[in-house]
């Protein structure tokens, strides 16, 4: 039975090239990249190469690149670290409703330890008020951290302008950015949206697991979360996931064209909305306004693990919301105004490159089937 | 409505005669800088250059940073371009400057007329933009003498340009038109600056660096090339050749008196920088000493070093604390990397108890205990040459 793979906002198949590059370092290229022999200069050549290739696909500078161990380490170093840089300017700290649980945990812990935490509602479509942010910054604020695209449905949140509210009325705050979605998916510049922080991860884009970035903006400073040796400018010592970073790099120098990419995952997320519009108690929770790479639905009645198991036995993978909540209620929903009965069925396909119009006509028959079939509980 | 940038010359306006000559080399420079980002149309007009992108997708950011980098740039300014209408450069106006003017609380308006069949005069454009402005940006006021944001309308002979205020440029003068120089680069912090100083100056430059493996890691040589990366972002290209010291520095340790080892090494770098140099049509050296930083700069040390060179050597930080230079060097992004902790050459070898005093003549008398020219020679023989973009 053909796999049909559609939970690729959980995580993707390595792609050949990050795999291969991966290998090579580990098993040639091996030394540590901080040795001073020439076997650690190799290394450390590939991870340069790996941290140029992020960068530029930020117009970023090689040194505004730290690698991590992926996005929910960026995300917390950005938090922490830029609260405890900044705690004696200020104490408030702005983020949204619906961010990944890497940033709202971390946001919690913060509040518990006195910060004071503003969580932005977003409307119907997911998307928050820019608004509501104007409203919110004041010169006590010392960190806004707003994802880019959600996980969950694929809403792009508005932060062309967000960059210059913040800093206009706070000018020590720092603007920090979950962008493990939209890498590799959305053209962004942080310098130029005046981001000062911002995560990005491996495994969404095709690259091993176990590596990601933090873009830390030239002249901004945070407090690391580890404190060790002297790489990465001491923001991140411990040496650094070679093989994985490698791998990233690879990935993201394997991307394809990302407008002509787009217009790809868009024409497979059409074909799919159109499909699923045609079917009764189905009703569909992304937005066209969304990132295309996310389809987010509900098969009314139908619980969302039921579904997933469902179609898993057919050999189709999906997601029930976020892999990170572990079949805990969607916050994110929620946040958006769905009805219980919605949220609980709710499904989430996610696309990659590697997926086809052939995989959506597998789904949507089995979804079908399913729509008839399954006993409604909820 | 497009967007292009102005550039100010500086003190080449003042150059009489040549003046044409400075002009060009500086278009030149700026289209062989501005292609990657793009194909644009650069051409000089009433003292000032006008860089037009000619492609879509160019971003502006890009070529503001690249033509802040370029020597004979006093000063720049992103500006829009409108038709020479009143009504189309109020709007225009308004547009272009929502961001900038959403930030100020005080501006005011400057016009330059240099088209004097504009039918408004000077004042009268101030008056008409500065109140269009105000209507549509009812948070502002006017302040004559010191706005947050002057707003200048330039009326030129191909079109009307606005502007916010102008940016420092890179100041200097054009390289390549004070001739080439060799400067004479380590890896610490202030060689970097003073290659930098110096092409600001007009000079073109190569760059000789002394590795002495094992002494020293291969890491030294490619931090060399990181800092030279640096400073070709203001230089342009420059050619690095890695000179191997390694045999002159063992046979300094093995014949010559402790106490002038170092002194003796330094006049072996400037022998063999000075055949570098001619060879590849260099009228200077340059060095990034300062009197008294370390005993081989102090001023006996200096005529030591001088008296086997026969051609000038610029000194650019002879006169500067370390903290001035280092304001430099993280200005032109040199610093951090210029910390990196390696071995160089001039750190091995050190003698515990140096001269601060040489004499020439014991100088030169230790010195000549080996056999210089064929160590020099050997040297020059086996370098390596690499080019710096």
């Amino acid at each position: 039975m053909r796999e049909v793979y559609l939970d690729n906002s959980a995580t993707t198949r390595v792609c050949e090239e990050a795999a291969q590059k991966a290998l090579e370092v580990m098993t040639e290229k091996y030394g540590n990249p901080s040795s001073l022999h020439s076997k650690g200069i190799e290394a450390q050549h590939e991870l340069e190469a790996a941290r140029k290739a992020c960068a530029d696909m930020l117009s970023a500078d090689s040194g505004e690149i730290y690698f991590t161990s992926g996005g929910t380490e960026s995300n917390n170093t950005a938090l922490f670290g830029a609260a405890r840089a900044l705690k004696r300017r200020g104490n408030r700290i702005i983020t949204t409703a619906v961010e990944h649980s890497s940033v709202i945990e971390a946001a919690a812990e913060l509040e518990k330890n006195g910060f004071e935490v503003i969580y932005l509602e977003p409307d119907k479509s997911g998307r928050i008020n820019i608004d509501d942010l104007k409203k919110a910054v004041n010169d006590k604020t010392i960190l806004v951290s707003i994802m880019a695209v959600n996980n969950e449905t694929g809403a792009v949140q508005p932060i062309e302008n967000a960059g210059r509210i913040i800093h206009r009325a706070a000018p020590d705050a720092l603007f920090h950015v979950d962008f493990v979605q939209g890498f590799g998916k959305l053209p962004l510049k942080p310098k130029k949206l005046g981001i000062d922080l911002l995560s990005a991860s491996s495994h969404k884009i095709h690259g091993p697991k176990g590596a990601g970035i933090l873009y830390i903006r030239k002249g901004a400073r945070i407090i690391p979360l580890h404190y060790g040796g002297e790489q990465q400018k001491k923001l991140r010592p411990g040496t650094e996931p070679v093989a994985a970073a490698c791998g990233m790099g690879a990935a993201v120098k394997a991307l394809p064209d990302m407008q002509s990419e787009n217009a790809y995952i868009k024409d497979i997320n059409m074909y799919l909305r159109e499909k699923l519009s045609g079917i009764k108690n189905i009703t569909i929770n992304s937005g066209e306004e969304c990132l295309p790479y996310i389809l987010n639905f509900s098969a009314v009645g139908i619980r969302s693990e039921t579904m997933l198991h469902y179609l898993e036995e057919r050999n189709i993978f999906v997601s029930s919301g976020s892999a990170c909540a572990k079949g805990k209620k969607s916050h994110v929903l929620k946040a958006m105004g769905l009805t219980d009965k919605q949220s609980d069925s709710a499904v989430r396909v996610s696309f990659s490159r590697f997926n086809s119009r052939e995989d959506i006509d597998i789904l949507v028959n089995e979804i079908i089937n399913a729509n008839n079939t399954l006993a409604r509980s909820v | 409505m497009k967007e292009i940038v102005l550039l100010k010359l500086g003190e080449i306006v003042l150059k009489g005669l040549n003046r044409k000559n400075f002009e060009d080399t500086l278009i030149r420079s700026l289209k062989r800088r501005l292609a990657r980002l793009g194909s644009f149309r650069v051409r000089a007009a009433q003292s000032t250059i006008y860089v037009e992108p000619m492609d879509d997708g160019i971003d502006m950011d890009d070529v503001t940073e690249c033509v802040s980098k370029i020597f004979g740039v006093a000063a720049f300014a992103r500006a829009c371009t409108a038709e020479k209408d009143m009504e189309k450069i109020k709007a225009a106006a308004c547009e272009y400057l929502a961001d900038v003017l959403g930030d100020a609380k005080t501006f005011k308006v400057e016009a330059k007329r240099s088209d004097k069949k504009f039918p408004y005069k000077s004042p009268e454009i101030c008056n008409e933009v500065g109140g269009c402005l105000l209507e549509s940006f009812p948070h502002l006021s006017v302040d004559v003498h010191h706005p947050d944001v002057t707003v200048t309308v330039e009326i030129r002979d191909f079109a009307a340009y606005i502007r916010s205020d102008l940016i420092r440029g890179a100041g200097g003068i054009p390289v390549g038109t004070g001739g080439k120089a060799c400067v004479l680069i380590s890896g610490g912090i202030d060689s970097p600056v003073a290659s930098y100083m110096m092409a600001k100056r007009g000079l073109e430059l190569i760059a000789v660096h002394f590795a002495s493996p094992p002494y020293t890691s291969l890491r030294a040589e490619e931090k060399v090339q990181e800092l030279l990366g640096k400073v070709a972002a203001y230089s342009g290209r420059i050619k690095m050749f890695t000179v191997h010291f390694t045999d002159i520095q063992e046979q300094i340790r093995e014949k010559c008196r402790e106490e002038y080892f170092t002194i003796i090494m330094r006049r072996f770098m400037m022998q063999i920088s000075e055949r570098i140099a001619r060879e590849n049509d260099c009228q200077a050296l340059i060095t990034g000493e300062s009197l008294g930083q370390v005993a081989s700069q102090t001023i006996g040390a200096v005529a030591c070093t001088d008296a086997v060179c026969g051609m000038p050597v610029f000194r650019p930080l002879i006169g500067m604390d370390k903290e001035e230079i280092i304001e430099i060097s993280r200005k032109i992004d040199t610093f951090e990397v210029s910390i990196q902790p390696y071995e160089d050459c001039c750190t091995v070898f050190t003698p515990k108890h140096p001269r601060t005093r040489p004499v020439i003549e014991t100088v030169a008398a230790e010195q000549d205990k080996l056999e210089c020219e064929r160590l020099i020679d050997e040297a020059v023989k086996n370098i390596k040459m690499l080019v710096i973009q």
